[in-house]
């Protein structure tokens, strides 16, 4: 795994992916399009039935999972009601490019050829990035390391205690792949800014 | 390298008077300082300096006040860094 390098003659972003990486990608990314349409984006309902078919606007609650309220974040501090606004007009479109950024990774996972049901066979994937693309894997990667980060409670500077896991602790395993993630991203930011 | 911009570095004056809302980007464990100064180049064509030197305001005094102007600007530079998974947040000018 060596992470992401630009192409020096076409410019495009590369990285070659097992098959066994890039179906955990596929599933964080599935994981992550779930849990945005899971608690739903929906306002608190009027008793008038009419006036609840009409309401096209947001919620105006910070949501109550964590990782959700990491990627979802008050605008203001300290001033619910104008936090609340915001919300209203901004999280379903927040929530609709997070997933959309998620839902074009699995597509060009899937186009470069990962199965639908990877087998025993060893496959490898080219994938194949330009500038746009690259932006939303990016925002994506974050999402991702920000979701993962929340479950698992990263802090700054905890190395140390995530090494003192066994290997075998679920939640070890959890940071691996965090770390993989974090690999990749920095890879990835190194390669658009041409620095590989 | 455009020393034009690389002029105004301080914090001060980036909060001039007559922009009285900032966008805040808050520390935050997850997000690496290659993206973040990355992220300030990208979205608010800033020279390379710059947003590196936002960005370890940011990662050592856990804030950086990275963008001024209208309340209306601040919400859509608050709205693009959640897009890009930064903490952000806007307020009135201090």
């Amino acid at each position: 795994m060596a992470g992401f390098v630009r192409h020096r003659r076409s410019k495009q972003i590369i990285a070659t992916f097992s098959a066994f990486e890039a179906d955990l990608l596929r599933s964080l990314a599935a994981q992550l399009i779930e849990l945005l349409h899971n608690e739903a984006a929906v306002p608190a309902r009027d008793d008038d039935p009419l006036a609840a078919l009409f309401d096209f606007a947001g919620p105006t609650e910070e949501p109550e999972d964590p990782v959700l309220a990491r990627l979802l974040p008050n605008a203001y501090r300290g001033d619910a009601e104008a936090a609340g606004e915001f919300r209203r007009y901004t999280e379903g479109a927040l929530r609709d490019s997070k997933s959309r950024a998620a839902g074009s990774m699995i597509e060009a996972l899937e186009q470069a050829g990962l199965p639908q049901e990877p087998g025993p066979e060893e496959i490898t994937l080219d994938v194949e990035l330009d500038h746009e693309d690259a932006q939303v894997w990016m925002r994506s990667f974050t999402d991702l390391r920000l979701a993962l980060a929340t479950r698992l409670g990263v802090e700054e500077g905890d190395e140390e205690y995530w090494e003192s896991l066994p290997d075998e602790d679920p939640r070890a395993q959890a940071h691996h792949i965090y770390e993989w993630l974090g690999f990749l991203q920095e890879t990835l930011v190194q390669a658009v800014s041409g620095r590989r | 390298m455009d020393p034009g911009v690389e002029e105004d570095l301080t914090p001060d004056a980036i909060t001039v008077a007559d922009t009285p809302w900032v966008t805040v980007v808050w520390n935050d464990p997850v997000n690496l300082m290659s993206y973040v100064s990355y992220v300030f180049t990208k979205y608010f064509g800033y020279s390379k300096r710059k947003a590196e030197k936002l960005m370890l305001e940011v990662h050592e005094d856990g804030r950086s006040a990275v963008s001024s102007g209208s309340r209306e600007e601040m919400e859509r530079d608050v709205q693009a860094m959640h897009e890009y998974g930064l903490w952000a947040t806007l307020q009135k000018s201090e």
